[in-house]
């Protein structure tokens, strides 16, 4: 099985600092990762390329530090891995992004099987992945938390999220499914792995490789616009309740009981 | 484009000028804002009806016209229901293939429909629906897409929609505009408005509107649909949350907290790390990646208010935190904050409660 | 801050990224759990064993990645700065498997040590019995020929990852009057007739690492489970353990390394008297000990792992030495942690009182620390008599 695996590498959320007064991140000292579910994503196709046999190709869009992703993911066993970047991709918008790996993924030649995490840990807009099935006119499904393989491959049974429950759903490859965290539990790099994944080749394509109308990716591509952002600010009473836990907690009684709260 | 990854990226990398846009819409050819349900078992949706009702006044600030879309099967007097919470008009596509939620037919289905009516605006909810084939309508229509908003608003000159989401996790607030696009198109996190007096007397017409048949198919089969139902209160729903978070450190502090949620008729709430560890279900997580909620009281154990949670409960009356750590930034937004042990806390306030409600 | 510089190599600096990277997200979100459960780490196994960590020590030519004593300290300093339980696990796999190692025959090697090297198979190493601890020379356990057989009859005891390993090392007798000369050493399956796993310990600590008896009962095995040559037992298992032994030295360093950091963590956020408890100087003595003591364990345990690798013979007072000092000051270490902590530290609800229980098993398993001194001060006496 011929699979396709869409990964983005994020700013770690656990070490991004924000500036109040200017309403933007500080830079300094942010550790960039695999976005969370794309890991599950990858572990869905390591795992299917495992039983099924076949080839787990790894792509991303972003700067060139983003290559670190890649060879994280050929370290956890992924055969290739390519890195779109180009300074006409920046500033992409999830229009221009599902059209440039579009036309990647047409490159590669398309496979039986796209695979994408459920939502990034940066922009958190989960819209990726259905807007690259969109371009392709392929099902998508997303909030993968249960996959079954039918007929030797060509159908898989998945178990999906919605509100309050769940569907399960038969889909005829070719497919994408956006992986959710409950599918599986993400492998651990090897040794082996890691040390082939130092000295891989990872080819770098940019718009011309591609063949992009330059209309249609990054800044140009892209319709929607940010007029300006801000970290959000709280006004509250902040008021301590002090003293011993039975003083605090008669405090906090009072003045429930003075909301008519209790 | 968010634009917040500027400030990471190397420098030059992203530049926030704006040299020339996708080849634009003809804008003036759309006109009118729409709310869109799917409701593949017949079942209008809370959120519906929030969403109407902000749409209503986006509409008369603008001057548009609201339309509420109805995706769905055996819909029965559900359209008719809508027409109460503001809509002018109400769209339905009641058609077998849309029982069962299909990603692609439903996109296919509402994608039809905009380019033959050709609306400036379309809502959507931001629910694992929502989010999963909205996205395909935007691409298909080639326009933008906001995800998540948590607010909007919209310009009386150009009728830009002005889209407030969260982004980072919650950490940054972004406002989003498709300028030089049509349709503007949003999903909208449900709880984030109040729905309005329903108008009773309001007489709207109800068009049912058909699409080609070959629209309707699908690669994909939903073979079974499963819902779980909720036990205890329904945390959008509830006037008191009791919220776990990390700090709660072990099990028994968890089962004290339910001790306490019982006590005081509350839901339960939790932050990421412990719906991540198993000890609530997911649809207990409040926040970015989990749902908002607006309780007279919350009352936070052991959370420390990392902003992907609080984004969630801005929408409280009243908050109160208790955690021992006194830097923990959820006492910034805290109404009435603890500093202690809940260990120690815990106890005192279960007997305490359990006093008041005797004493009654 | 400039930090030591021990000149790594790339490939030891991707086995500490890589076992440092097993620890934080792997085996610290589950370690208290494991402990209170006691529960065999299984999942972690896997992980191991994708991670190609079973066969760190082994020749490339038998699946494994041909490293030496230092690359295992390496990953074991980090594998416990998760948890030492857990990662005594990993240790008693690569104990069970050094004998194999260093003496089997080359069919031994291909029969064993690929599935040891790819952690589809866990090894286990019997020597210690009811009444030989330190004194091994008095162990029981016999082996006797018997056609095209050996017939072991009776128990170990105290076994790490007994039942739940499939290969075993076994210390039996074979000549009872040639006294340490008589011993041999055997490799024994799991499901050879005869041999049976008792009941899993209630341990002090490394709860999630199993810990049971081996029973020999008329346990016949084929002749070619002999490992060397009859009579070599007592070398094999003194081989075996001087190649492990900095190993356990590199435990002690990063279980003080882990107990450290959080009693830091803990220092900066308490307040106390109005300020936090780091500001205070008895605090910050005892961190300045305990950063001091870490450093240098881990550059003595570096420095006789890596003299070890460069073929040296005999290595049993330099081994010894780097398993006496780094534990010992892994117990300090941890208890000092807990201190620094008060109340605090001695409560389930931080990790620093599992990690002076675990401490604890550093000084007494794979030979006492007073054993370890024996080894050191009868090395010095051959030593200086050479030199008189």
């Amino acid at each position: 099985m011929e699979i396709v695996v869409c990964i983005k590498q994020v700013p770690d959320t656990a070490t991004v600092r924000f500036d109040r007064e200017k309403g933007t991140i500080i830079r300094e000292g942010v550790q960039s990762i695999i976005n969370p579910s794309d890991l599950h994503a990858l572990e869905a196709g390591l795992s299917l390329r495992d039983e099924l046999g076949g080839k787990v190709t790894v792509i991303t869009m972003g700067p060139p530090q983003a290559e670190s992703a890649l060879r994280d993911a050929l370290s956890l066993g992924a055969d290739e891995a390519i890195l779109l970047s180009d300074r006409a991709f920046a500033a992409a918008d999830t229009l221009a992004t599902t059209y440039t790996l579009l036309k990647a993924i047409q490159k590669i030649g398309l496979p039986d099987l796209i695979l994408c995490g459920t939502h990034a840990i940066d922009g958190d807009t989960a819209q990726v992945g259905p807007g690259l099935a969109a371009r392709l006119g392929w099902p998508s499904i997303t909030q993968v938390a249960g996959l079954e393989i039918l007929d030797t491959g060509t159908r898989f049974l998945v178990k999906r999220l919605i509100e309050q429950g769940y569907e399960m759903v038969e889909v005829e490859l070719p497919a994408l499914l956006t992986c959710h965290k409950s599918l599986n539990r993400p492998r651990v790099p090897s040794l082996k792995a890691k040390m082939r994944a130092r000295k891989a080749d990872i080819p770098v394509w940019g718009h011309e490789d591609l063949g992009a109308d330059s209309g249609k990716i990054g800044i140009k591509g892209s319709p929607t616009w940010v007029d300006s952002t801000f970290v959000p600010a709280f006004e509250a009473k902040r008021e301590m309740l002090e003293g011993s836990p039975d003083e605090q907690v008669d405090a906090l009684i009072v003045r429930l009981k003075e909301s008519g709260l209790l | 484009m968010c634009g917040s990854c500027e400030d990471i990226c190397l420098p030059g990398a992203i530049v926030k000028e704006r040299e020339k846009g996708p080849a634009p819409t003809d804008i003036d050819a759309y006109s009118g804002i729409w709310v869109v349900c799917e409701a593949p078992d017949g079942i209008i949706p809370a959120w519906a009806k929030e969403l109407l009702s902000k749409a209503h006044d986006l509409a008369a600030k603008a001057g548009e016209e609201l339309t509420a879309v109805v995706l769905g099967h055996s819909l029965g007097e559900v359209p008719k229901d809508l027409a109460a919470f503001g809509a002018d008009r109400v769209l339905v596509v009641d058609e077998p293939s849309l029982k069962g939620f299909h990603d692609d037919i439903y996109a296919n289905v509402l994608a039809y429909m905009a380019r033959k009516e050709l609306p400036s605006v379309i809502l959507a909810a931001s629910t694992p629906m929502g989010r999963a084939y909205i996205p395909r309508v935007a691409t298909m229509l080639e326009t933008g897409l906001t995800a998540d908003c948590m607010d909007l608003d919209i310009s009386t000159e150009d009728k830009t929609l002005l889209q407030t989401r969260p982004t980072f996790g919650g950490n940054l607030i972004a406002t989003i505009t498709c300028r030089k696009h049509r349709p503007q198109m949003a999903t909208v996190r449900p709880h984030v408005f109040k729905p309005r007096e329903p108008d009773q007397a309001a007489r709207v017409s109800v068009i049912n509107f058909s699409v080609p048949e070959e629209l309707l198919a699908s690669r994909a089969k939903v073979i079974e649909t499963h819902v779980e139902p909720l036990e205890g209160p329904d945390i959008t729903e509830a006037d008191v949350v009791v919220t776990v978070g990390r700090g709660i450190g072990n099990k028994e502090t968890l089962e004290q907290a339910m001790e306490l949620a019982e006590l005081l008729g509350a839901a339960v709430g939790a932050t990421r790390p412990i719906t991540d560890e198993g000890w609530l279900p997911d649809r207990a997580q409040i926040g970015q990646t989990g749902v908002t909620i607006s309780p007279k009281l919350y009352i936070g154990l052991g959370v420390s208010g990392a902003v992907h949670h609080t984004v969630g409960i801005r929408g409280s009356e009243i908050i109160v935190a208790v955690n021992k750590d006194p830097e923990a930034p959820i006492f910034e937004m805290a109404t009435y904050g603890i500093v202690g042990d809940l260990h120690e806390i815990l106890p005192v306030l279960i007997d305490r409660i359990r006093k008041e409600r005797a004493g009654k | 801050m400039a930090e030591v510089n021990y000149f790594l190599n790339e490939e030891q600096q991707m086995i500490v990224e890589l076992t440092r990277q097993l620890a934080r997200e792997k085996i610290i979100p589950v370690r208290a759990r494991l402990d209170e459960q006691e529960e065999f780490p299984w999942d972690l196994v896997k992980d191991f064993a994708q991670a190609d960590l079973f066969g760190l020590f082994i020749p490339e030519e038998y699946g494994g990645l041909g490293g030496g004593c230092f690359e295992m300290c390496l990953a074991l300093e980090q594998l416990a700065y998760g948890c030492v339980g857990v990662t005594t696990t990993y240790a008693a796999s690569a104990l069970g498997g050094y004998p194999i190692l260093l003496f089997g025959s080359d069919e031994q090697k291909q029969r064993y040590l690929p599935d040891i090297a790819a952690g589809a198979k866990l090894a286990a190493f019997g020597l210690t019995e009811s009444t030989a601890g330190s004194d091994a020379a008095a162990i029981q356990t016999t082996a006797v020929e018997e056609g095209d057989y050996w017939v072991l009859n009776g128990s170990k005891q105290w076994i790490t990852s007994g039942g739940e390993a499939e290969i075993y090392t076994i210390i039996a007798m074979t000549d009872r009057h040639k006294g340490p000369r008589g011993a041999s050493a055997f490799i024994v399956e799991k499901g050879d007739p005869g041999f049976s796993f008792g009941k899993k310990e209630k341990k002090m600590g490394i709860r999630a690492s199993s810990t049971t008896e081996l029973f020999f009962d008329n346990c016949k095995i084929p002749k070619d489970r002999l490992l060397g040559r009859r009579g070599m037992g007592f070398i094999i298992a003194m081989r075996t353990l001087d190649q492990a032994r900095p190993g356990i030295g590199a435990m002690g360093v990063g279980l003080a390394q882990a107990a450290m950091d959080e009693a830091i963590l803990f220092a900066r956020q308490r307040v106390q008297f109005g300020q936090p408890v780091i500001a205070f100087q008895a605090i910050q003595h005892m961190l300045a000990d305990m950063a001091t003591e870490i450093e240098a364990a881990r550059a003595l345990v570096y420095a006789i792992a890596r003299t070890i690798d460069t073929g040296i013979k005999d290595m049993a007072k330099l081994s010894a030495m780097a398993k006496l000092f780094a534990t010992d000051m892994a117990m300090k270490v941890t208890t000092d942690a807990v201190q620094v902590m008060g109340g605090h530290g001695y409560m389930a609800d931080y990790p620093v009182e599992k990690m002076m229980r675990d401490a604890k098993i550093l000084q007494i398993y794979e030979g006492t620390n007073q054993i370890q001194k024996n080894v050191i001060g009868q090395a010095l006496n051959k030593e200086y008599a050479k030199k008189a």
